[in-house]
């Protein structure tokens, strides 16, 4: 090996090393404004300000897409955060009751809304947490990220599910086998076993109604405009506008996911 | 030829099957979509199908034409916000299969904003509330006593009025005046 070979076989190798690194990169909503391809790429925004944990979106969703009601699963949830002023935990025992470790909780996914103060630690008990003590508490909706690189669909053995054209992952339900992969690859855990499909089941953003001209029913039915959903490649529409230029968060980026749902007023407790 | 060689055509005739189920089976259409190799191998065709669930949430706009009394009155109340579905149920099928569509008169139904939290971060700090425990008679509906289309306190009702079935008037007896219930 003379050293031109040795230079020109050292320069391949770190080009092609540096392939993954530029694949890790964050989320980048003005790249994929500027994607060529479809005229339409759903993008949410969801503001944990404004939300009040009503719980109208999880109900509306529920009846909308015919998510069992009273099932304990749901496409989309309204979690409570609830953060103390001396930064101790409320919820106490163990790790798997939900919101252990943060003073959180969804009972009912939120679809009754949060009527009282008390968090639900699950198996029918309650913490009680004083108004004095408070100093941070808000709601968080969650639904489906729709993540740019879904991480559900990489894991898909038989191709049953899939992001169309416009960013929305889908399942196929006559395809799906019910192997659950996908359900244990989402780091946000929005997907679940549909109890009567018997198939993996997740938020369409509603596919139905947007791809009609309709809002999503979550979005339709928030009487505080908590939700939004816009099409980013709108430059005009306001939900592309307060992404590109407003504050806004997003869950779980280290993962690498690139979600399409942002936030307004996110706070790092949420997770 | 030796019989050693005999699995080998088995297998080879155990692949040439599945090979050939395979073409009969897995639709034409599959194939990797836009999305790419990784996140696009799927059959485009069942896009239809996720575009073809019923809509059930019509809107307030749905209401609008028959329901012009109460769809006007509240735009100018607190609760002009409120879509009619979250309280009146989705409209679905109404009015052609379903006459009456079954309100929620629960008092849980209020309270999903109007159980007081003081949450600082969250708007809903800022919503008037109360505590359901002490609030008046805990198993009376809150609209005995208030109007959900005109929820200020001035326009409470003068002689409290219980609901045990909601009856829903018919549309076309709603320009006639009256409490627009």
């Amino acid at each position: 090996m003379d050293r031109r070979d040795f230079l020109k076989q050292t320069i391949t190798i770190i080009a092609g090393a540096a392939i993954p690194a530029s694949a890790l990169e964050f989320v980048n909503p003005r790249t994929l404004f500027a994607a060529k391809g479809s005229d339409v790429k759903w993008v949410f925004l969801a503001d944990t300000q404004k939300c009040v944990g009503c719980g109208f979106c999880v109900k509306a969703c529920k009846l909308e897409n015919e998510v069992p009601y009273d099932a304990d699963v749901s496409r989309t949830w309204v979690e409570r955060y609830v953060i103390c002023k001396d930064g101790k935990m409320r919820v106490e025992g163990k790790m798997s009751n939900p919101g252990f470790g943060i003073n959180a909780d969804s009972p009912k996914a939120g679809r009754d809304g949060f009527t009282t103060p008390r968090i639900d630690i699950g198996e029918g008990k309650h913490v009680e947490i004083r108004d004095e003590d408070i100093s941070k508490a808000f709601f968080v909706p969650k639904l489906c990220n729709q993540c740019d690189n879904p991480p559900c669909v990489q894991v898909c053995p038989v191709g049953a599910t899939y992001k169309t054209g416009d960013g929305v992952v889908l399942v196929d339900r006559s395809w799906c086998i019910g192997c659950g992969y996908c359900i244990m690859g989402c780091p946000y855990g929005v997907r679940f076993f549909h109890p009567v499909y018997k198939v993996a089941e997740k938020c369409t953003f509603c596919y139905h109604r947007i791809t009609k001209g309709m809002k999503t029913a979550c979005v339709q039915s928030c009487p505080f405009g908590a939700r939004q959903i816009g099409n980013l490649k709108d430059p005009n529409d306001p939900v592309t506008k307060t992404v590109m230029t407003g504050r806004v968060g997003i869950l779980k980026s280290e993962y690498g996911t690139k979600p399409q749902v942002y936030y307004l007023a996110l706070d790092r407790e949420v997770r | 030829m030796s019989h050693v060689w005999r699995p080998l055509f088995v297998a080879l005739a155990l692949v040439a099957g599945i090979i050939i189920f395979r073409s009969f089976y897995v639709p034409k259409e599959f194939g990797v979509g836009e999305a790419g190799y990784m996140y696009g191998w799927h059959n485009p065709n069942n896009e239809q199908f996720w575009k073809d669930i019923k809509v059930k949430y019509k809107g307030s706009g749905y209401c609008k034409d028959c329901h012009t009394k109460n769809f006007t009155s509240i735009l100018n109340t607190p609760h002009a916000i409120i879509p009619c579905e979250n309280c009146h149920g989705p409209g679905t099928d109404h009015p052609d299969k379903i006459t009456k569509l079954p309100i929620d008169i629960h008092r849980l139904l209020c309270l999903r904003c109007h159980a007081i939290l003081k949450y600082p971060n969250s708007d809903r700090g800022k919503i008037r509330g109360i505590d359901p425990a002490t609030h008046q008679d805990p198993n009376v509906e809150c609209v005995t006593c208030h109007d959900p289309h005109n929820p200020t306190l001035g326009a409470l009702k003068k002689t409290p009025q219980r609901f045990p079935v909601y009856e829903h008037e018919p549309a076309e007896a709603q320009g006639k005046g009256g409490a627009g219930k």
